[in-house]
């Protein structure tokens, strides 16, 4: 089974990197760009038919590593 | 005193780390790998800098999960006095030993240069021996030292005097001195129990004259001193 992971920084959380991205984009010329944030994207291969075990798998790894929830929100999406 | 470095893969400052701890703590300390899921048993554990698993997903995070760790929290938990510098507050945050998180510095840049440091307290096994309100001169040298916690985290860190340095200008510096844009300009905090400390600043590197300062000596000279009045 294939999922993919997303994380996000939680609204409010100051992202210098998503500025700066969004600084760039001005000075390239492209107008009305709006607020850029930065996140990360998993793709996740893993050895489960079940749909609902897998995503309490994949909920568990968002909790444990893949995010930082003090900072971070993370959406599981399974294929 | 018996000490131990834990040295994860791109680890780059235990050597600095375990000269500082051999000339104060009179004996050298051992050097625990991070696959290790034994700790010796030791005084002090030190988390040193560095750039453990190249800061991939986020500084620390992986260095956290190591096997070592697990005993690294169960020596916490016991109120072995456990240090963390650099990298290592970065993995003590990381592991839940320490509340909030460390993230990109407010500038983007890696900053590299002596700051101002405050010593808030002095109720801590590990800044005992300073006088409380002293400005250090120490060295920083980071990427992500922004240090970030929720409303309820700071208040309680304030209220429970566990904010052990601030970042505060040097004689001269116009700017607050903050190098990082950490929230209320901290730089490094205690454990509710008092026996865990992560900074950001390097004490290991002004131990001798020649390091262009002593400042960082009375840190661990803190250490030895509650170990003999426990004794």
């Amino acid at each position: 089974m294939k999922a993919r992971v997303t994380v996000t920084l939680k609204n409010g959380v100051l992202d210098p990197q998503g500025k700066a991205i969004e600084g760039a984009l001005g000075s390239l010329g492209f107008a009305g760009v709006g607020a850029v944030r930065q996140g990360k994207v998993f793709d996740i291969e893993i050895a489960e038919n079940d749909r609902a075990r897998a995503e309490t798998a994949l909920k568990a790894m968002c909790e444990q590593l893949l995010a930082n929830t003090v900072i971070e929100n993370y959406h599981i999406q399974v294929a | 005193m018996k000490s131990a470095v834990v040295v994860f893969p791109g680890s780059n400052r235990d050597r600095d780390m375990i000269a500082a701890l051999t000339r104060i703590g009179g004996s050298a300390p051992a050097k625990i790998w991070h696959a290790d899921s034994d700790l010796p048993k030791v005084d002090l554990i030190v988390l040193p800098g560095g750039f453990s698993y190249g800061d991939y997903l986020r500084s620390g995070a992986i260095a956290a999960r190591a096997p070592v760790m697990r005993a690294v929290a169960e020596r916490a938990a016991a109120g072995v006095p456990v240090l963390g510098v650099c990298n290592g507050f970065q993995i003590l945050c990381e592991a839940g030993l320490l509340p909030g998180v460390l993230m990109r510095n407010a500038s983007l840049r890696f900053v590299c240069r002596e700051v101002g440091l405050r010593v808030e307290t002095t109720a801590s096994r590990f800044t005992r021996n300073y006088r409380k309100g002293a400005v250090l001169r120490c060295p920083v040298a980071h990427g992500d030292g922004n240090y970030r916690a929720d409303d309820e985290t700071l208040a309680r860190l304030k209220g429970e005097d566990r904010v052990a340095f601030r970042y505060a200008a040097l004689p001269g510096e116009p700017a607050s001195g903050n190098p990082n844009g950490s929230l209320d300009d901290i730089a490094g905090i205690l454990n509710e129990r008092r026996n865990v400390l992560g900074m950001m600043p390097h004490p290991e590197n002004l131990i001798e004259s020649m390091q262009g300062g002593t400042d960082g000596r009375p840190l661990f000279e803190s250490i030895v001193t509650s170990l003999e009045k426990a004794a």
